[in-house]
Order: C-alpha cells, then structure tokens, then sequence
C-alpha cells in the first residue's frame, strides 16, 4: 500500500477542479471547504441576527411579525451553532492536526469527504424551510416541546437536517480519535502533542457521547407528531420536561464542545506570540479534561425553573459551580504564560488576549447562572443572552478568527494585511461590547428573552446593542476580505517559520503547506516542538 | 449617556440598600430588591457573586494588563523560559474551591427557604394559556384571564402608528406591561400558587416577587410568596410559547388583607351569581334542583 502510494504521488498529479473539491480525501482541501462553509453560514447566522437587532432597535414592531421573528432567533441559533463554529474548529482540526503530530492525512480520509459534504445538503434543506408557507421552525433552537410540535411543514425537514449535521459530527469525531491515537509519527507522544490536539481528541469523546442523544431527542420529536407516540404528551403519559432533560444532556456538553477547541487555540498563540512556553501544560490537558468530564453531570442547569426536587436543584448547582475550578486553571495559567514573556501584538496575538478577558466575563456570568435562587430571576432572560454570546462569540468566534489568522500564512504562503487585521479587531472588539454587555442590564432589569417587541423602560440599551450589532456585522466584512485577499495569493511571501515565537511540526513543513504533507514520517527533534521537554 | 450619568448610574449600583421597583425603570443596570423577604434574599445572594466575580476579574484583568506594559518585546525584555510553579498552581485551584463553597452556603440556604411551600393561607392556581394567563383562587369561585390590555395591544400591531410611549397608567409607561384584569393578592399573606398550562409550556415572572416559574401543560408547580409592600408589580411569560410570547404579560396588585378580603368576597359573589344564573339558564325546568 505504501509503495502504491508513493508510486502515485511520483505522476504529475492534477485532478480536475471537480475531482478535487467534490470527491478529493486531502485534510488540507477538506479543512479549506469546512472554513468557507463555515463563513458563509456565519454571515448567513449573522444577517438573521441583523434582523432581529432591527426590530429590536426600537420599541414596537416596526419591520417583521412575531412569527417571523420567532423564525429569526430559530434559525439563527441553528446556523451558527451547527453551520458556523462547529464546522469551523473541524476545519481547523482537519488542517492542523495531521500537521501537527507528523501524519500524512487523517486516519480515514474518504468518510472526511462526506463528513464535509453532508453539511451543504443539510442546511439547504435547513434554510429552505424559511420559504415554505408555513415558515420555518419558531419554536427556539432548543425545540421544546410542545411548542415545536405546533410548527408546520418545516419540522420533519428541521429533524431530517440536524440527523444529517449529527451524522457529520460524528464521523469527524470518529476520524479525529483514529488519527490522534493511531498516526502520530514515531516520538510524538500523547503528553508531547499541542494543547490544540489534545482539546479536539477531548472534544471528539463529546461528540461521540452527545450527538447520538440528540439524534433521539428529534427523534421522539418526529414520532410523537407523526407516529402516534407520546413521549412528551402528558395525555399519553409523557412529560414534556423529558425532552428538556434528553436535549440538555446533548445540549451542555454541544457547548463545550464549542469552546474547547477555542481553549486548544487560544494556547498554541499565547506562548507564541509571548516567545515563551505554555505555563503547566500537563495542568491544561488534565484541566480539559475535568471540563469534559464535568459537563456531562450539569445539564439541568439550563432548567432550573421547571420544577426540580430541591435535592436535585441543589446537585447541579453545586456540580456546575465546580467547573470554576479546572477554568480558572486555564485561565490562570494563560496570564502566567504571559508573565515575563517577551510579547508581541499582531493580530492573532490580539484575539487571543481579547478571548481571555471577554471569554472570562462570560464565565463570570454563567457563575452567577449556577447560582439557583438568582437564576431564578435570570433565567429565559437578555442576562443569559449576554452569558452565552460571549462565551460564543467573543469565545468560540473570536478564537477562529484568531486561529485564522495564525494559520493563514501557513495555508496560503501569504501574509494577510497586519494593518486590515488590526482595524478588524478592534472595530470588531468595540462593536460587540456594545452589542452584547447592555444586554447584562437588560436581563437584569427584567427583560425577557425570545420577544420581538418591549416596554419603554428597555429602549436606550436595546438601541445602543442594535448599533453595536450592525457595528460589529460591518467590521466582518473586513475579515472576508482579508481572507480573500490570501487566497487570491495577495501580501508578502510567508515563510515556513512565520512567527518568531511559533514551534511545532507544523512549523517545519513550507508555506503555503504543500498539497501532501508527512508522506514519510518525520524524525522528531524535541527542540522542535512545543511541548518536547519531557520535564514539563 | 453622559459621564456624569454613568458615575451616578455606577453610584446606584453600588448601593446595597436600594429603592424597590415596581416596573423597570429606563437605563436600569440592576434587578431590583424586590417586595418579599425572598426577593431581597435573592438579591443579596446576586449582589454577593457579582462582587466576587469584580474581585477576580480585577485581579486577572489587572495581572493581564500589567504583563501587556512591563513584558513587550519592544522594551527589549527577554522572555522567561519557566512554565511550572507549583505553589502557585495549588494555591489558584484551593482558592477558588474555597470561594465557591463561600458562595454555595448562602445559595443553599435561600433555595431551602423558597422551597417550603406549606402553611400557606391562601392558593392561588394559575394557567397558562396561548397567549393569556387564568387565575382561579382555590376554594372560592373566582375565575378570570387575564390578558394584554387592549392599548397596548392595538399599539404592538406591526406598522400601527401608534406610540408606544403613550401607553400609560398612572405608574407611569405601561406598555405591553398592563392587563384587564390584574391578579389581586392581600400582602403580609403567605400565598401558594400552583402552577399549570393548557397547551405549551409557559413560564410565570414578576420580578418584584424574587422568582418565575415554569407552567406546564399535563403537570403542576408550585411556588409561594408573601409580600410586605401593598403596589402594583408587573412582569412577562418568561418561556417561549408562540408568537405572542411577547405580549402576554402579568399584573400582581397588592392590597392590604382587609381591602383584599373585601374584594374577593365581592368577586365570589359575582361569581355565584352568575354561575346560578348560567345553570338557571341552562338547566330549564330543573330549576328547583339547582337551587
């Protein structure tokens, strides 16, 4: 096989463009089509946030229906959850990991294929449903029942796209675990690997283990309006809180499955970008791997408000309370990298610090969300709206921007624009502050969430978070341009190394990367790498 | 906002013994202690994690801050090449623990307070509906919705025209804040609501109370509360129900027991009344059998 292989990389190997896109098996190809598609869904989510920020910009209704509106905050949860970050950090993870620990591609390169190519006929027939007559799913992304079983049309075609998106998930997870345990070149141990693999191999046991019970959740969903069944139906002897119970269970680790491939990036270009290296790299894996762990048992915290025995109430509270702890960790240790480093600011550097802090007010609120009597007054309102946008988005988001960033001289040769990152990030850094911490307030004092219209007394934050939201959607279009600019092989030439600072396999290999990577093994020098002192 | 509006907006946070609010209030920056012994408990215990989250965020924000000045490459400094420090690893994982069994304590003891819903004086059943609420105090014949009041209605209807701005009460803006009938409630009562739904699940919030909780259809709640101030206290479905989540909101009026009392005789009595009444109409000449 490998002598065939070999043989077959000698010719002069050109697939046509259709060859190559559509039914090519290289990581390299397949993370680029993952990262576009992911940006594409990410202005596809974010228009639809525009929409209900301009509702929102002012009290009364002024542009669309409720049951629009409804659709809106849907369908856009979906879409940048299932269409832009998670396909993203599979991009990243398809691109950088096989790099990264010495592999000439991921362990089962044609099941990649269609990992990827799922994702367009998925959310095609996601997003159509917005044109069918009776509209598409408006019941929230989290589709309680009973409400989302009095959607109309739309709700098989929902199901049909997110088993396709499950599906997708899951055989990435699958490829991701076959390749970190089995392709590793020979000295690239497991405690020597970048923090970045070790978060993805955590997070690919949480896909394994979560999208399998999403997949029942819709499941019983469809049943229980076309099959006659009654999970969740109290006339035929279900419960509706059942399916809060199943969808959280998926639904808390989704989240971390969300933010720990950010926690994988964000410390590849800390000890970079400060020329020194991760402070307590065993700390940070076993911390990863407690987050992991934990989110498993905290799920009814997204419940409180349902009914739970007090015992209960008090269990998860006190178990979500505990992932302050391996966090902090994290973060402590991010600062202490930094501490008598010898730092430097370009652009990635600057989204990597602005996700610490940011990401670190998110989780100051989601602390006060563990507290259960003041959940009480937070829960389904604009506080928990704050908590979770900025664990996502000045989170999750604003660490692929990050690692785009990083990586792109690696990808395209190229050096983006240092001028255009720069104005990138801090228009982006202002506008979403503005958009997203009043809603702090809001929720606070009162608003709830999932309304398109409220009282006076919430206007002048609403106004100041829908300019921010138009603010911050504008500055996106620079980061789009950017990348295009790359591509299209724009900026000066980039050197294998990159970043002073930068150490790794991945390091080692041209830029831009050459089509085929690692088709021997590498011989593995320590000094190399990130992680090569056995003493750490 | 100007400066000196956001110092005195910082200021009035900062207070720990503030004014109770009714109804939201514009540039409002935080919950409100509320009208019960529950909801100032509830507040404290807000009030206390949000100091706490300050601190740490002071201390890792100012330690960031420091390191961007003093360990820039410009300044010529040559980086460190240490990444273990034992100590500081134990003390920045005990630390933490310790703080949040400092704030689990006061948690666990308000949620064991606001879970005894006995010995309550009087019960009140609500239900959820698509997009209304009903009231029905237990034991009495009293029994009515309550929805969007009809300004406020005519006004939230897309393009209308109308502003929202003139939808008053004399509580000031009451837009999509106001119903026709508002649930009456005697204060200094211990008052248990049992909660339940007719469709989908919708969730019961007045802030002023100190807590929201979910109504279910096929299932039953239970929450209680006991409110020391007479007034009027507003809030929102907080679950979201359909299209007009939004524009189902809730009035609690708090009256002193005896104008309570009083009310409530009254409204039973209309109720009889008019169930007598109904059954007469219906029942024809079994007219004798109902009385």
């Amino acid at each position: 096989m490998a002598t065939h292989a070999a043989a077959h990389d000698a010719h002069d190997h050109k697939p046509g463009f259709v060859d190559r896109w559509f039914f090519g098996t290289n990581h390299k190809d397949i993370g680029t089509l993952y990262l576009l598609f992911s940006l594409l869904m990410f202005f596809i989510g974010g228009a639809m946030a525009l929409v209900i920020r301009a509702e929102l910009f002012m009290p009364g209704m002024q542009i669309v229906n409720p049951e629009f509106f409804n659709q809106m905050t849907t369908v856009h949860a979906l879409v940048m959850i299932f269409g832009a970050v998670m396909p993203a950090f599979v991009g990243l993870g398809n691109w950088m990991i096989p790099l990264m620990i010495g592999a000439p591609d991921m362990a089962l390169p044609r099941m990649n294929n269609w990992s990827f190519w799922i994702l367009p006929f998925a959310f095609l027939m996601l997003l159509s449903t917005l044109f069918m007559d009776s509209g598409g799913p408006a019941g929230g992304w989290t589709l309680y029942p009973p409400l989302s079983l009095q959607g109309g049309a739309s709700m098989p075609f929902v199901i049909f796209a997110i088993h396709m998106m499950g599906i997708s998930s899951i055989m990435g997870a699958i490829n991701i675990i076959a390749t970190i345990l089995n392709l590793r070149a020979p000295g690239m141990d497991l405690l020597k690997m970048p923090v970045f693999c070790w978060t993805w191999l955590i997070t690919a046991f949480l896909l394994i283990g979560v999208m399998p019970v999403l997949a029942g959740a819709v499941t019983m969903l469809l049943t229980d309006k076309f099959f006659l069944t009654s999970f969740f139906n109290a006339a035929g002897g279900g419960d509706p809180v059942m399916y809060q119970h199943i969808f959280w269970f998926f639904g808390h680790p989704e989240v971390y499955i969300m933010i720990l491939p950010a926690f994988g990036v964000v410390s590849e270009i800390i000890p970079t970008f400060s020329r020194k290296p991760l402070f307590g790299y065993q700390a940070m894996v076993y911390a990863t791997a407690s987050i992991a762990f934990l989110s498993f048992i905290v799920w009814a915290h997204h419940m409180f408000t349902v009914g739970m025995p007090l015992g209960g109430q008090l269990f998860f509270m006190y178990a979500t309370m505990l992932i302050a702890v391996p966090t902090g960790v994290k973060v402590f240790s991010w600062v202490s990298t930094m501490w008598k480093g010898a730092m430097t600011f370009e652009t990635p550097m600057l989204f990597a610090l602005g996700f610490v802090v940011m990401f670190t007010i998110g989780g100051f609120s989601g602390l006060m969300l563990a507290i259960v009597p003041a959940d009480f007054q937070y829960h389904d309102t604009y506080f928990v709206v704050a908590h979770f946008h900025y664990v996502l988005v000045t989170g999750a988001v604003f660490s692929i921007m990050a690692a785009t960033y990083y990586w792109l001289p690696k990808w395209t040769g190229v050096m983006y624009s240092e001028k255009l990152g720069k104005a990138h990030f801090w228009l982006s850094t202002i506008f979403v502050n503005l958009l997203f911490f009043p809603q702090h307030f809001l929720g606070l004092a009162g608003m709830p969430r999932r309304i398109p219209d409220y009282n006076v007394a919430f206007s002048d934050f609403n106004m100041i978070s829908s300019i921010g939201a138009f603010g911050f959607g504008l500055s996106q279009l620079i980061f789009a341009w950017v990348v295009i600019r790359c591509i299209r092989g724009k900026g000066e030439n980039a050197t294998a190394q990159v970043w002073e600072g930068a150490k790794g396999l991945e390091w080692t290999v041209p830029s831009p990367a050459p089509h085929h990577t690692f088709t021997t093994p590498p011989v593995i020098d320590d000094r190399v790498l990130a992680h090569g002192d056995v003493s750490h | 906002m100007t400066p000196r509006r956001v110092l005195a907006a910082l200021a009035l946070l900062a207070m720990t013994a503030m004014q109770a609010q009714a109804n939201p209030e514009p540039w409002q920056l935080n919950m409100s202690p509320g009208v019960t012994e529950t909801s100032r408990m509830v507040y404290d215990i807000h009030m206390l994690i949000l100091w706490v989250c300050v601190g740490i965020g002071v201390i890792v924000f100012g330690a960031m801050a420091v390191a961007i000045v003093r360990f820039r490459k410009s300044k010529g400094v040559v980086p460190a090449r240490w990444s273990h420090n034992t100590l500081a690893e134990v003390v920045w994982t005990i630390i933490p623990v310790l703080i949040l069994v400092g704030m689990a304590w006061p948690a666990t003891r308000t949620l064991i307070h606001m879970a005894d819903t006995e010995d309550a004086e009087l019960t009140v059943k609500v239900t959820g509906y698509q997009w209304l609420w009903r009231y029905e105090y237990v034991g009495t014949g009293v029994n009515f919705v309550s929805k969007l009041d009809r300004q406020s209605d005519r006004t939230r209807m897309l393009g209308s025209g109308l502003d929202p701005a003139s939808v008053l009460d004399g509580d000031g803006n009451v837009y999509l804040l106001n119903v026709d009938n508002p649930l009456v409630l005697p204060t200094d009562t211990k008052v248990r609501f049992v909660f339940t739904a007719n469709d989908v699940i919708h969730s019961w919030w007045v802030p002023a109370l100190g807590w929201k909780q979910d109504a279910i259809p096929g299932f039953i709640t239970d929450a209680w509360t006991r409110i020391d101030t007479p007034g009027t206290y507003r809030g929102q479905c907080a679950e979201l129900c359909g299209k007009d989540h939004g524009f189902m909101p809730i009035v609690v009026k708090a009256v002193p027991r005896e104008e309570f009392d009083a009310w409530l005789a009254q409204k039973d009595a209309e109720a009889r009344g008019a169930a007598t009444a109904a059954t007469a109409m219906t029942a024809g000449d079994t007219l004798a059998a109902v009385q």
